[in-house]
């Protein structure tokens, strides 16, 4: 097997839950402030993910007061504490960068019925 | 001994222990055999000749195969020479040398041939500025004006013009190692070394040290899954 591919998997974690574009999720961030370590919770719908095996990323979008807020997270970081997927999303894109145009009713993912 | 050589693995990144992303590049080091020692009485200058990836006895030719048993260690696909360095009058026709010739925390000079790009532009091998994307600039890839006119009549040698980039031998200085694993032979650099995936590169201890604000990781940098440790234990690592 690849090296690399070897090397990523001894790094990557498996506590990480499934979850994909159009999920709602809530991404407990540890943050260092000086020599204290708090977490913070980023909580919002998942646009997408991209790269694969340890560099793999996905990006969350949230309106933080009204203005669109979207962070990149490395799916196993250390710094995410925990994921929880509290809804998933009924969507047909795998990127899902037609939110960032869209406003009230319309940016809103709908919701699918699993399990 | 401050010499290496290596095969470039590939790219990928891992976490340092506070979380952060440092981008590495993975690099298969040694083991190296010295093949030849050369003298200043015999050949008229000091050197090693140190072997590495190990070829089949059916791929050499006569002459080589009588320069391996000569030797006697197993023939190689690569050789290559290196100078000799402080304390390395006890190493003899035959040692190997393996990654643990280098440290988490120390710096290399890496040498490879970079990748190829053919006969390229001024605007890709220099840099230059080329000309206006739009409002009918007329002018787009070009370089320029090469020079004055009748004074002094002639282009300046030197002149940065299109032609040959890359697939030369580039040095990189002062790249720090982040981590090894000696069972594996593998050493993991940060950032980028030259040439393709596969390549062959010469590492050494930098001539010129620490690069400036760094300090030395001593300690394991790279963050390990939890839930192989016992795995790992079992192994025996």
């Amino acid at each position: 097997m690849n090296v690399i591919d070897l090397i990523e998997r001894e790094g990557m974690r498996k506590d990480i839950p499934d979850f994909g574009p159009g999920d709602t999720v809530r991404v407990h961030v540890r943050i260092l402030e000086g020599d204290k370590e708090r977490i913070q919770v980023f909580e919002g719908v998942v646009m997408g993910r991209s790269g694969g095996g340890l560099r793999e990323t996905f990006r969350v979008r949230k309106l933080s007061y009204g203005i669109g807020v979207e962070r990149i997270f490395p799916v196993h970081s250390p710094r995410i504490e925990q994921i929880d997927v509290k809804r998933f999303g009924k969507v047909r894109r795998a990127k899902l960068y037609y939110l960032r145009e869209r406003k009230g009713k319309k940016a809103q993912v709908k919701e699918k019925r699993r399990r | 001994m401050d010499y290496l050589l290596g095969r470039k693995v590939g790219m990928t990144h891992i976490f340092s222990p506070d979380g952060g992303t440092i981008p590495v590049t993975v690099v298969e080091a040694g083991p190296c055999t010295v093949v030849q020692r050369k003298t200043a009485e015999k050949e008229g200058y000091d050197a090693f000749q140190l072997g590495f990836l190990p070829k089949s006895e059916k791929r050499v030719s006569k002459p080589g195969l009588g320069h391996f048993k000569k030797a006697g260690v197993q023939p190689f696909r690569v050789l290559r020479e290196v100078p000799p360095g402080e304390g390395d009058e006890e190493v003899e026709v035959g040692s190997v040398l393996d990654v643990r010739v280098f440290d988490r925390g120390d710096h290399l000079d890496i040498t490879g041939v970079s990748k190829g790009k053919g006969f390229a532009g001024g605007m890709k091998r220099h840099g230059f500025g080329g000309g206006p994307a739009t409002h009918g600039g007329m002018f787009d890839r070009g370089i320029g004006s090469v020079g004055m006119a009748a004074s002094p009549s002639r282009i300046i040698k030197g002149k940065k013009m299109p032609g040959q980039m890359g697939n030369k031998q580039v040095t990189l200085q002062g790249a720090l190692v982040v981590d090894l694993i000696p069972e594996e032979n593998l050493l993991f650099i940060r950032g980028g070394v030259p040439g393709a995936n596969g390549g062959v590169i010469l590492l050494k201890k930098s001539v010129k040290g620490q690069r400036g604000g760094l300090e030395k990781p001593k300690e394991q940098v790279r963050s390990l899954n939890p839930l192989k440790a016992a795995k790992r234990a079992a192994r025996g690592l």
